[in-house]
């Protein structure tokens, strides 16, 4: 890696993050992400420009949008020869693309490139019934009207209920939330610090907007302004009052300290130094690094989201860096337990000893340096939307301290976990 | 022998009866059966601040391949990433249901006054209640009066406190133990602490053990045969305890020589022949005995490596009937002889390095007894001997220690009248009497190699009884 060139990272938009059937319940993820698109072009002047290329992806997609970011850049203000793919890494897709996309830059086959994400909850894709999936292709496959008939004739009423995604894993039958429930049990996270967790998560995006720190990354759409899941006056009393959702009665995880289902898009542009300078583009950050990890939830050997746990120890060593080595910490708040696990097992000896083979534990972090623009518990996880937003906040909290380092943790679906460094420019 | 009260109150019947109309409810005590784990079940090791035994405690626990939860307290998780235990976390405020432990191994030693005996409280009150049967409650401190803060001496002796009235609480064949350790004797605990965890010490409970300096080096130990190339003089080994005792000792890999009376000769080379070990017959209270049974030691086996005291008779009478005979023959066999045979084991330097002798006390040598005024008085005597040898043998690299055994079923207790039994075996915290195995592993623990650290103790195996308490 030598030879590879800074990646630069110029900034992002994105649109409030919406909750599941609410004002974005008519809007599909290509309405979504090339809105975003042509908001990002807006904003550093890319109009018909050429890109190195374009990576973003949905997690939940409907079949028709087999090529859904190329689909994007081709109704977006952009230049139509840059080309594009999706990616799909889960919670994960919107780091990775940021990931993919500097990787190029960094060994010279690409200039410049956006990446981002979105995903809508609210106009999700129904698939027919497996059953009556079978039969259509049986009548379909019927050489004879007689045999198409026969296969036609074995549909039966409950074949008509279409399968709904499902925020479970395949693996397990069991849901993220109930997943990450028995990891909060596991590392004996209480309820009051998960609350506690979430009411700083809405008041520091509350502040965010308020003092116009989110104006040039948040762009109105369809009369939202602000991410609709924002509880601006929520408080610990108020959080305590709900019932938990997941680990049953006496379980700590409520709707409170959990991300709803979210619709929403971000994109970040990304670009040589060169080409930023080129243009008259201040570079806020730099890409240092990234790390993605994987862990056995299936067998129970770890928990489902404790996977950035074993990336970040990796990249630090990498850079010979410690824990505490950072001004800036962007960790994804799937659920203020899953949050709380992962700087828990940091702080852990057996932990870092055990599983990590470090002799001492990483330490503990300044709680004030952890997600201070808000997190995904305020703002809502619009799963492949939620990079973007961490990318591009962290950028500017760089740029604007002028110097400094961040990370950035996202844990995602089936047992893994994306992350990365970035410097200020 | 059989507690038909016990098998009829663990009927299904008998649970619902003995429920309603409160009735003691003794359990059936899980006891040891080689090859098993020292524990099943997971143990939850909690070490509050400043605690000094964790390292030593959490070494253990991953020797015998315990599985280990902690509370989020720094000491215990640093002690168990050290020793290699991956430890889980139990955290009293999210705990469920089914949270349940089989051991509770509670570091106090962090404990250095009177309002950090708080800790303990704060440990145990939200965990007491998940102590499954035969669960085991271990708490360790610092000895006391090797403290040069008086302060602190005083919130250490306090846990006796608290550890006896826990036994007296967890029930369900729940033990529960103090371990005082010496400050530089932490490597010494792991015979105690892997005898406490468990079903060996299924009749031990309420127990205070002190740990000190080991009298000598050892090393390199196997845990399932502890005395493999050791020889170890069981007197009184023909029935009974002394039978338990030398089949106990011959399964941790001792050759036994068992000592007994002529007329019980048949019986002692019937239980010396299975053990593969050898039989002795003599008298012990002859002039000539100790002589003998020097001679045949140093002659047969260049010498011995565990001594157990345990012949002993009872001749009941009250002190102003009691005949002289009655009062002569039982101080002559329960304190005169171990005594004298000891004297000359040790005058005659037989008794090899690393040495150990072990004698049988009671509860009446502790409480007294109506009608045993000379089988009290010797058994107290033992004690006495405890108390003023273990320090000069410790300089000849030997512990001494005794055993002090409640109601244990014996033929002798199967002729008790039926008021008098029943009340010897419910009135101990586990609600029924002990078998002779219970005092033979306690007396194998005193025997091991490692148990090097243990010396001058007294520990009764009594099920915790009321009497002498």
């Amino acid at each position: 890696m030598n030879s590879s060139r800074r990646v630069a990272v110029l900034g992002g938009i994105r649109i409030p993050f919406a909750r599941q059937n609410g004002p974005y319940a008519q809007a599909s993820n290509q309405d979504m992400l090339t809105a975003t698109l042509d908001a990002l072009t807006d904003k550093f002047g890319l109009h018909g420009e050429v890109l190195g290329e374009v990576a973003a992806g949905a997690v939940l997609k409907h079949s028709r949008d087999f090529n859904l970011t190329r689909e994007c850049v081709l109704g977006s203000k952009l230049g139509p020869e840059t080309p594009a793919y999706d990616v799909q890494q889960a919670c994960g897709t919107g780091l990775e693309t940021t990931i993919t996309v500097g990787s190029k830059v960094a060994l010279g086959q690409i200039e410049a490139g956006i990446a981002g994400g979105v995903d809508t909850t609210s106009d999700a894709p129904l698939a027919v019934n497996e059953d009556l999936r079978e039969i259509l292709l049986e009548a379909y496959r019927a050489k004879s009207n007689v045999q198409r008939v026969k296969a036609l004739a074995k549909i039966r009423p409950q074949q008509l209920v279409p399968e709904i995604p499902r925020n479970a894993e395949p693996r397990t039958g069991l849901s993220m939330g109930e997943h990450t429930a028995i990891m909060a049990k596991d590392w004996g996270i209480g309820r009051a610090e998960q609350d506690e967790l979430a009411v700083e998560s809405h008041h520091k995006l509350a502040a965010a907007y308020d003092t116009g720190w989110l104006d040039d990354l948040v762009m109105p759409y369809l009369g939202q302004e602000r991410d609709q899941n924002l509880r601006v006056d929520t408080s610990l009393e108020k959080m305590a009052k709900l019932k938990p959702v997941f680990g049953g009665e006496e379980g700590t995880m409520t709707a409170g300290n959990s991300t709803p289902l979210s619709d929403g898009a971000s994109a970040v542009l990304i670009s040589s130094d060169e080409w930023a300078t080129e243009r008259g583009i201040p570079v806020q950050a730099h890409l240092v690094d990234a790390q993605t990890a994987g862990v056995d939830y299936v067998h129970r050997r770890e928990g489902l989201l404790m996977a950035p746990a074993y990336a970040v120890p990796r990249l630090l060593a990498r850079h010979n860096l410690t824990l505490q080595d950072f001004d800036f910490y962007e960790i994804h708040e799937a659920f203020a337990a899953q949050v709380l696990c992962t700087l828990r097992a940091w702080e852990d000896p057996v932990f870092c000893q055990e599983r990590l083979g470090l002799d001492e534990p990483l330490g503990s972090i300044d709680r004030a340096k952890l997600n201070v623009h808000g997190g995904s518990i305020a703002a809502g996880h619009p799963f492949a939307a939620t990079g973007g937003r961490i990318v591009a906040t962290l950028a500017k909290e760089l740029h604007e301290k002028g110097t400094g380092r961040g990370l950035i943790s996202i844990c995602a679906a089936g047992g893994m976990g994306v992350t990365a460094i970035m410097e200020a420019a | 022998m059989a507690d038909r009260y016990q098998q009829l109150v663990n009927t299904p019947i008998g649970k619902i009866v003995s429920k309603q109309i409160g009735l003691p409810a003794p359990v059936p005590l899980k006891r040891y059966e080689p090859g098993q784990p020292v524990i099943e079940g997971r143990v939850l090791f909690a070490a509050g601040p400043g605690a000094t035994l964790a390292p030593a405690i959490a070494r253990t626990l991953a020797a015998v391949e315990a599985e280990v939860s902690t509370p989020l307290q720094e000491e215990a998780r640093q002690a168990a990433a050290d020793a290699g235990v991956e430890a889980g976390i139990f955290n009293p405020e999210v705990a469920g249901e089914e949270d349940r432990f089989q051991a509770l191994v509670f570091d106090a030693s962090g404990i250095v006054d009177t309002s950090s005996l708080y800790e303990a409280y704060a440990f145990f009150h939200p965990t007491i209640r998940r102590v499954r049967a035969n669960g085991r409650v271990i708490v360790l401190g610092r000895v006391p009066d090797q403290l040069e803060d008086p302060e602190r001496a005083v919130a250490q002796r306090a846990l006796e406190g608290l550890t006896r009235s826990i036994g007296k609480e967890v029930r369900r064949g729940s033990t529960s133990q103090l371990v005082y350790v010496a400050d530089g004797a932490e490597g010494q605990i792991e015979s105690t602490l892997r005898f406490f965890l468990s079903p060996k010490s299924a009749y031990v409970s309420g127990q205070v053990v002190r740990i000190g300096a080991a009298v000598a080096q050892w090393d390199g130990i196997d845990w399932e045969r502890p005395l493999t190339g050791k020889v170890a003089l069981v007197t009184g080994a023909s029935r009974g305890i002394g039978e338990s005792i030398a089949e106990v000792l011959a399964r941790d890999g001792a050759h036994v020589v068992g000592v007994d009376v002529p007329a019980q000769e048949r019986e002692l080379e019937s239980v010396t022949g299975r053990l593969g070990g050898s039989a002795l017959t003599v008298d012990i209270t002859d002039h000539d005995a100790p002589e003998r049974i020097a001679s045949h030691l140093l002659e047969h086996h260049g010498g011995v490596d565990v001594v157990v005291h345990n012949a002993g008779v009872t001749r009941d009478k009250t002190l102003g009937r009691m005949n002289e005979d009655h009062w002569r023959m039982v101080i002559d066999i329960n304190l005169r002889a171990p005594h004298r045979i000891d004297r000359e084991l040790f005058s005659r330097q037989a008794v090899r390095d690393n040495g150990r002798v072990v004698c049988v006390s009671s509860i009446s040598g502790i409480a007294g007894n109506a009608g045993q005024t000379n089988y009290s008085t010797s058994k107290a005597g033992i004690i006495g001997m405890v108390q003023a040898y273990s320090g000069p043998l410790a300089a000849r690299q030997c512990t001494l220690n005794a055993v002090a055994p409640g109601f244990i079923e014996t033929q002798m207790t199967a002729a008790m009248p039926v008021a008098t039994r029943e009340a010897g075996r419910r009135m101990n915290s586990l609600q029924q009497g002990g078998l002779p195995v219970d005092v033979a592993e306690t007396i194998a623990w005193f025997a091991s190699p490692a148990s090097a650290g243990v010396n001058g103790n007294v520990t009764r195996v009594c099920g915790q009884s009321l009497i002498g308490a």
